[in-house]
């Protein structure tokens, strides 16, 4: 896909870093995975918040593995989308011991605070949780997470709510929406995504529905998870990148 | 030594408003059992013939032109706390004793200054050049110097002493209260001196054993410890500088160098520091204290000096050299043992130290309230499962968490809860969610799990609830109750699924 900025990334010359998100389809599709030293946005639409938060938290284990995750939020944050909840993040297979949550009082502070926490290479990932469009988070800053994630190879994901996307310097953009459990399953409930890939810079966007599952910390296809409702992989031309 | 402050409130309104020839006497007037009476004077005042204690009628009939103003103790307490922390520059152990007085130990401290009389010299003239009527006294104990400060200003006490020192002071001069300086006045002991002269026995059967340790520690037989204003570091260090400095290079410079004096001092007794403090004394008299923490045992200079720097960065108010620092000082406020790193697990050990770093700096810049690791608590009402703590203080405790959710299961907890959970409406046939203005279909559901909250804390528990995991048409997944005990029964969204 051609890019609308030509920005070399340090991320394209260091190769091999690819990490599997699960389903064979998606990460064919994807050429292995996902880069870890790399930044990749989730945005949530209003209303599916909570399932983008699962599906970055996803991204972060399969990109991070066990090490600890770096958790940024706006101070408030857990009055409009709700707080962590540990038990939750235990049953979705994270262990709440791996978190560190930050409260920031600004999106600037929420950027700093990213730059510090993606140079520090013993981290499995930064999460940043930013609602709306703050000025400060322009082309600069992203490029500045970019360069940061790479130089440690520490995995920057940006969780945007309310927010439309816009330019930025980020290897991916997913746009996560809840997905709705297959109606003959007897246990329904289990974290589903319906996926858009709007925006890579190496190569074609689509469209999924990945299932996580909670016991092996990787994606699924719904299909092989539930044995239901079977999309098959889009290969679109998003209009928003 | 002792400093008193005869005239603190005062002296404190006049500072402000360089007082003009002639301005009318400066009284402070508090309310006393109902009647305003005088609770400090000022020189001018003085001369007229007022004094505390007075009733402020008759100072008024006596000096109509007075100027009263009401007291505030607060202020004067602020104001003798900032010459407490002026005086830390002479010695790290200085009492105060409110509402006039302070206490310096400088033992072992004098000979930096030139000595006693020179020390005493300096004190007295700097706060008196500042617009302050202090006296001063330096002796053996606390009461002692305490008395002389009153009775007999700039007087310096010889060890062994004392007594010959007290001896023509009045009998107030023990600071004991006015039932016993009053009985002591009937039995014809009007002075130190006099009251020393007695047997012991006859003191304690008059007057009590107390005043008998009073009338000891006056006279220098028996001492007992000042108690210092913030409690006394074990290492400190302070670098004085001829010239006071302003730029943030020398001011950064010397505070690596003392930080990594620091250090050495830390290796050498085998500990490291937790929690470091940077104090400021300006040359106008100010002083500044700047705190860092650590999550671990440390003692990397380097590391020192990078989480100032953040905090210096991050204060709201910044550090105002205004006309120089003349003295820095570090002090380790807190100190443990030095935890060796196991060997062999070099990567590790590294990591560890990288992700503590990343907390102290983080809690440095932001406050240490901001970054937060979750802990589990001993509860089944479901908002308080964890609790948040400062992540300096979660280190290394390895948690167990209950496993809630069967393998192969769909999660029974939300990722995100809702905090206070958020009334909403449920309406059955079809059945539908009213939440935050929007209505959501239900299409599937399951429950009830019932959670009773802890009823044996009574009243404010709260009822039991009714938990109900539902999605919508959409797909989103929401976990709701219903609070059954008040009728009608109330529903809410308490948290949301992926």
């Amino acid at each position: 896909m051609p890019s609308s900025f030509d920005i070399p990334t340090q991320s394209l010359a260091a190769p091999g870093a690819r990490l599997a998100l699960g389903p064979a389809g998606l990460d064919g599709f994807l050429g292995g995975g996902l880069r870890r030293g790399a930044l990749h946005e989730v945005f949530g639409p209003a209303g599916h918040e909570a399932a983008a938060t699962g599906f970055a938290l996803g991204l972060a284990c399969r990109l991070g593995g066990a090490r600890p995750l770096l958790w940024i939020r706006q101070d408030f944050s857990a009055r409009e989308f709700g707080a962590p909840c540990a038990t939750g993040l235990k049953d979705f297979g994270i262990d709440p011991a791996r978190l560190l949550l930050l409260h920031a009082a600004s999106a600037e502070e929420a950027l700093r605070a990213a730059g510090d926490g993606l140079r520090c290479g013993a981290l499995g990932g930064v999460i940043i949780e930013l609602a709306g469009t703050p000025k400060i988070l322009d082309l600069t800053a992203s490029r500045r997470l970019v360069l940061a994630s790479a130089q440690r190879q520490v995995p920057a994901l940006l969780l945007r709510f309310n927010a439309p996307p816009e330019a930025s310097a980020a290897e991916t953009r997913w746009l996560a929406r809840a997905a709705a459990s297959a109606r003959s399953d007897e246990d329904w409930g289990q974290p589903v995504f319906d996926v858009s890939l709007i925006r890579n810079r190496q190569g074609r966007t689509g469209q999924w529905v990945v299932a996580w599952s909670c016991d092996d910390g990787c994606f699924k296809d719904q299909a092989a998870a539930f044995g239901a409702v079977v999309c098959p992989a889009g290969d679109r031309q998003a209009a928003a990148a | 030594m002792a400093l008193w402050f005869a005239r603190l409130a005062t002296d404190r309104l006049q500072r402000r408003e360089a007082a003009a020839p002639g301005a009318p006497p400066l009284v402070v007037a508090a309310r006393e059992k109902n009647a305003l009476r005088l609770a400090a004077v000022d020189a001018a005042a003085a001369r007229l013939g007022l004094m505390p204690g007075q009733a402020l009628a008759n100072a008024r009939a006596m000096v109509p032109e007075l100027r009263v103003v009401p007291q505030d103790i607060a202020a004067d307490d602020a104001l003798l706390m900032r010459l407490a922390a002026w005086c830390d520059r002479f010695t790290p152990l200085v009492a105060v004793e409110a509402p006039q007085g302070l206490l310096l130990d400088v033992s072992g401290a004098a000979h930096l200054f030139g000595g006693e009389a020179a020390l005493l010299g300096h004190i007295l003239a700097s706060l008196r050049a500042t617009g302050f009527g202090v006296q001063g006294a330096i002796a053996g104990t606390a009461r002692a110097a305490r008395a002389l400060a009153r009775h007999k200003d700039g007087c310096i006490v010889p060890p062994g002493e004392e007594r010959a020192a007290i001896s023509c002071l009045p009998i107030e001069a023990l600071a004991l209260d006015a039932v016993v300086t009053h009985a002591f006045r009937r039995a014809g002991l009007k002075t130190l001196a006099q009251a020393a002269g007695r047997k012991r026995a006859e003191i304690t059967a008059r007057f009590g054993a107390g005043t008998l340790a009073a009338l000891d520690e006056i006279c220098g037989m028996e001492a007992s410890p000042i108690s210092p204003r913030p409690p006394q570091p074990d290492y400190w260090l302070a670098q004085n500088f001829a010239v006071p400095v302003i730029t943030q290079e020398v001011i950064r410079a010397s505070l690596l160098g003392l930080a990594q004096k620091l250090c050495a001092w830390l290796e050498q007794d085998g500990a490291g520091a937790r929690q470091v403090a940077a104090s400021f004394f300006r040359a106008d008299g100010a002083t500044r204290r700047i705190g860092i923490e650590t999550a671990g045992p440390t003692r990397e200079a380097q590391m020192l000096d990078r989480l100032f720097q953040e905090r210096l960065a991050a204060l709201a108010d910044p550090l105002d050299p205004g006309f120089g620092f003349d003295l820095i000082r570090l002090h380790a406020t807190r100190v443990e043992r030095w935890r060796e790193e196991r060997a062999g697990l070099e990567e590790d050990a590294r990591a560890e130290g990288d992700i503590r770093f990343l907390i102290d700096q983080l809690s440095a810049r932001f406050g240490r309230g901001k970054l937060l690791r979750l802990e589990p608590q001993d509860t089944h009402v479901p908002e308080q499962a964890w609790r948040s703590t400062p992540a300096q203080e979660a280190q290394g405790l390895p948690a167990t968490w209950p496993d809630l959710r069967a393998a192969g299961e769909a999660p029974c907890r939300p990722l995100r809860l809702l905090a206070p959970p958020e009334l909403a409406e449920v309406m059955q046939e079809p059945l539908r969610l009213t939440w935050r203005r929007a209505v959501h279909r239900l299409r599937q559901w399951e429950g009830p799990e019932r959670i009773a909250l802890e009823w044996w804390r009574g009243a404010d528990a709260g009822a039991a609830r009714d938990y109900y995991r539902a999605e919508d048409d959409d797909g989103r997944r929401f976990w709701l109750f219903c609070e059954a005990a008040p009728e009608p029964a109330r529903w809410f969204v308490h948290g949301l699924f992926a």
